[in-house]
């Protein structure tokens, strides 16, 4: 069976975003960019599915500018064994599901692992979204994913607990947080995926319609929360409390 | 213009907190029906008819929709769509996993967890783990999106409106459920709750965490978690709040031995009153407490539940 | 009336964002395969190195599992050959790897350039294939720990007063003299050895001598303080009999330490500024944290001061060790060009720690806030693989022609 993981490359999860003064957008010029982690994530579940012999091949796909090309090298040194970038500029989820719909048909995978959502939009849609358009199952916010012959059993993390179901195969699974903990790319498989394919494509390719549906017409700071007080015992704080506040 | 708000269902039961936020933030739009669903949802469907600014409720009673598996949700809401301009619902685990579908199948974009219905085009969402705040303009001809409703005030009692059945789509067969492991606890529910109480790695151990639960039983309140008290073990994983666990925004939120992580900050800085308990004078948990208590948590937790 | 007017980009009164952490945007300036090997280090270092230093550090422990783990990691000789069980990578890429280990510990640093630029690399440059073939795979791969030996109690800036002494025997070389201030020593499984040989006119020779050889023993040096998180010992050596297959054959004289030596030194100039961005980054964040007189400290002259000599420091060093690493990579490098990069970055780095101490006040000392670890073990590397004087010497040497040594 083989695996195909969706991949994007977003502003590292240790750099605080910056909006833009003028309000449109958040400044992204010389920030450190990474592999979406919940992508990453994603992407070490596929590889250990092949680890157990479940998944046959690995195959990583990215939708973005031209330097997503590093995010599938590193999706490679981890162990994937195929790239393909579709390069464009930023598109919305949707635009990312017609686009992954058509790699879907041409490649066949019986599975696909994703982040649950990137960690710069904070969308949580495109899983959900090629599920739709490919008429599949969907199990979002996987913590434990176990594939049994044409079946995949998958534990969510949802409001109060977890639920488990089971999904017929071909399936979209996104991952959660606690899936796995990715492994990182050690130097030699750097330099070993450096003669892994990687294909480029551009979304004319697939005949596909990427107009944005939404227009940004503002990005800003959210509103500072000022600093408040700072009480001197317990006494202090439980009377704050019931008369200041109102709380208690 | 009308909108279909799919409720908040528990098991049969309705959300009601959620639903009745989602309301309120839908207070700008003019009608607003609710859908219902899952198996034996008689009392949900006469209990959402009685909340205020709801013009009509459709009521879906089907086992197979119970357990609020995608498909087939998703299958029922694209059948109801051509009546609406608007589809929303509370930004709960199961419309997150629906509601992008939903959208996908009618050919429009997915708005997750707005904050503000700015217009009936417009709408206004946290992104890049809050950091900024973005409005976005819909060119789609049914918006579909999820309500963050932790910042909206619930709407009260109205109607009642009338309860009409819909038809369940026969099922695809393609997912099946097999088993629920909720924690049983009769606190009350973290995104619903007036108070939350939340501890972080200054517990130290799993153990030490029943004083977080010590304190939240005293106060009535839910018990929170930072993204590294989970991590470490202390706490279960939905318990977490923060941008990649719960949103909250209760009356009042304890933040215990909690550093005050971005991360965390995202899911809690929109609650009304915050106290931070916290020995390290210097942490970033103070820049946004109303009231701040620098000490020992092991000294001040007991004495708290002592003096409250 | 209207004109149309058109600017140039680079003529525009707005020039490009500043950023305090990449000044010079030394990120641009790599290719995408060292972001990508710096990156892997990075996390390796993060994630499995710092967890453990604190510890290691105080209760004077190495962990020889680390060398498994930096072998597995592929950080161990990478710019050896892949035949030999490297990774072929550049030497800035190899400098790119040292900062960001010693951005953790300068002793973890130590333990990964010896085994790398002076144990490795004399095998690799200086041995025959079947030395190249029996020792470099496990020496990469972690498996065999390596040392170096040329400092002796009596010879250390000067290297050619060495008394270890190789005499010819019928099959071999017998060995006699001790070697001191030998990292790894005391768990090291290869030994490369320098001797003056009588067999070749009293020049310097290697030899690779291994664990376990009779009248072979390399006793720890306890007590130090500074890398405490990486052993110490001495290399004794009583009639220690090896075959003539233990002789490096292709170098003789000084060039052969020295060509080790200049590639790790070439090391260490990046690695320093990893421990110095360290201390720089730790000292930022402290003073925007610690409020006195109402106000954080980062607010006031005397800190920003310190703050910006600190990043213009590291930020000249690390333009200045690329340079060089891009100059080795071409083969155009000359040893005095790493004595200038090695003197000035571990100068300029030891100041930085000693600064950074300093602006964490009284918390400072504590193994917590972990700029005093650095600050001591910087001690040992602006004295160890050339002193900051002695490279001082080779440099106006270079200027004047006229040695001053001795």
């Amino acid at each position: 069976m083989k695996v195909l993981v969706p991949v994007k490359r977003v502003i590292d999860y240790n750099v605080k975003a910056r909006v833009k003064a003028d309000g449109s957008g958040v400044d992204l010029a010389n920030v450190k960019m990474s592999m979406n982690p919940f992508d990453e994530i994603a992407v070490e579940e596929a590889i250990r599915l092949k680890e157990r012999g479940v998944a046959t091949e690995v195959l990583v796909v990215s939708i973005g500018a031209k330097q997503a090309q590093e995010t599938l090298r590193t999706a490679l040194a981890m162990g994937a064994d195929r790239a393909i970038l579709i390069e464009t500029d930023d598109v919305e989820p949707l635009a990312v599901a017609k686009l992954l719909a058509k790699v879907v048909a041409e490649e066949e995978p019986g599975l696909v692992l994703t982040g649950k959502q990137a960690i710069d939009n904070d969308m949580n849609a495109t899983g959900q979204m090629l599920a739709a358009l490919l008429g599949w199952p969907q199990a979002t916010f996987a913590s434990a994913v176990t594939v049994e012959g044409d079946g995949v059993t998958v534990t969510r993390e949802v409001d109060g607990g977890l639920q488990t179901i089971r999904l017929r195969l071909p399936a979209v699974v996104t991952a959660d947080l606690r899936l796995n903990e990715p492994r990182y790319a050690s130097l030699p498989n750097i330099m070993k995926a450096k003669s892994k394919p990687l294909a480029t494509r551009v979304p004319a390719d697939f005949g596909v319609d990427i107009t944005p549906r939404l227009t940004v017409v503002d990005t800003r700071e959210p509103a500072a929360r000022k600093a408040g007080i700072k009480v001197g015992s317990v006494e202090e704080l439980v009377a704050k409390l019931r008369d200041e506040a109102g709380v208690l | 213009m009308t909108v279909l708000l799919m409720a908040d269902m528990r098991d049969g039961a309705l959300g009601v907190d959620a639903t009745a936020k989602a309301l309120g933030a839908l207070a700008g739009l003019s009608e607003v029906h609710v859908l219902v669903v899952g198996e034996g949802i008689g009392d949900a469907a006469v209990e959402a008819a009685g909340l205020a600014g709801v013009t009509k409720v459709l009521a879906a009673d089907s086992a197979a929709l119970g357990k609020g598996l995608a498909e087939p949700l998703a299958d029922l809401i694209v059948s109801l769509a051509g009546d609406y301009t608007h589809i929303a619902a509370p930004a709960t685990a199961v419309a997150k996993s629906v509601l992008p579908r939903v959208a996908a199948l009618l050919d429009v974009m997915i708005i997750p967890d707005v904050i503000e219905v700015a217009g009936e085009d417009r709408f206004v969402r946290p992104i890049y783990a809050g950091n900024a705040i973005q409005t976005v303009t819909s060119a789609d001809r049914i918006k579909v999106f999820t309500i963050r409703t932790a910042t909206f005030r619930a709407v009260g009692a109205g109607g009642p409106a009338p309860v009409e059945t819909v038809a369940v789509p026969s099922g695809s067969g393609l997912s099946e459920w097999v088993a629920d492991e909720v924690a049983v606890s009769d606190r009350p529910e973290l995104t619903a709750a007036r108070v939350v109480v939340s501890g972080g790695r200054g517990l130290g151990s799993q153990a030490n965490f029943a004083l977080i639960e010590g304190l939240a039983d005293k106060l009535g309140a839910a018990v929170g978690a930072s993204r590294a008290a989970v991590d470490a073990g202390f706490a279960p994983n939905d318990c977490q709040v923060g941008q990649t666990g719960k949103v909250v925004a209760p009356e009042l939120y304890l933040a215990v031995g909690i550093s005050g992580a971005i991360q965390h900050l995202a899911g809690m800085k929109d609650s009304k009153v915050i106290v931070a308990v916290n020995k390290d004078e210097d942490a970033p948990i103070f820049q946004v407490a109303d009231y701040g208590l620098v000490g020992d948590l092991f000294q001040v937790v007991p004495e708290l539940v002592a003096k409250v | 009336m209207t004109e149309t007017r058109t600017l140039r980009a680079k003529d525009a009164p707005d020039l490009a964002r500043f950023e305090w952490d990449d000044p010079f945007r030394l990120e641009s300036q790599l290719s995408e395969e060292e972001r990508m090997l710096r990156d892997a280090a990075r996390a390796y270092a993060a994630e499995k190195l710092q967890p453990r230093v604190i510890a290691a550090f105080r209760d004077e422990t190495t962990d020889p599992a680390i060398f498994r783990e930096m072998g597995e990691m592929g950080l161990l000789g990478p710019t050896t050959p892949e035949a030999y069980g490297g990774i072929g990578a550049s030497y800035v890429a190899y400098g790119l790897i040292a900062r960001e280990v010693e951005r953790v510990d300068s002793g973890y640093r130590s333990m990964m350039s010896v085994q790398s630029s002076l144990v490795m690399y004399p095998i690799y440059a200086y041995g025959t294939e079947e030395q190249r073939l029996k020792y470099l795979p496990r020496l990469a791969n972690g498996e065999w720990i390596g040392c170096f030996g040329l400092t002796e109690p009596d010879a250390g800036s000067d290297p050619a007063g060495m008394k270890t002494i190789a005499r010819k025997t019928a099959g071999g070389y017998v060995l006699n003299g001790s070697k001191t201030w030998i990292s790894n020593a005391p768990i090291a499984d290869v030994f490369v050895v320098w001797a003056k040989s009588e067999a070749h006119g009293g020049k310097i020779r290697g030899f690779v001598l291994e664990k376990g050889v009779k009248g072979l023993s390399a006793p720890k040096i306890a007590g130090k303080l500074s890398l405490r998180a990486s052993i110490t010992g001495e290399i004794v050596m009583q009639d220690v009999e090896v075959g003539e297959d233990a002789l490096l054959p292709h170098v003789e004289g000084l060039k052969g330490p020295f060509g080790c030596l200049n590639r790790a030194r070439y090391g260490i100039s990046w690695g320093v500024l990893g421990a110095a961005e360290f201390c720089f980054h730790a000292a930022r964040q402290y003073g925007l944290d610690r409020k006195q007189f109402g106000k954080p400290l980062a607010g006031t002259q005397l800190f920003q001061l310190k703050l910006a000599d600190m990043m213009t420091q590291i930020t000249l060093g690390l333009q200045a060790s690329l340079q060089v690493g891009r100059l080795l990579d071409r083969a155009e490098a000359a040893p005095e060009m790493i004595s200038l990069v090695k003197r000035n970055n571990a100068g300029r780095a030891l100041e930085i720690a000693r600064m950074a101490r300093d602006m964490h006040g009284g918390n400072g000392i504590q193994e917590e806030y972990q700029v005093i670890r650095h600050m001591v073990n910087l001690e040992t590397v602006n004295t160890y693989e050339g002193t900051h004087d002695i490279h001082a010497l080779i440099l106006g040497r270079a200027i004047t022609g006229l040695q001053a040594f001795f």
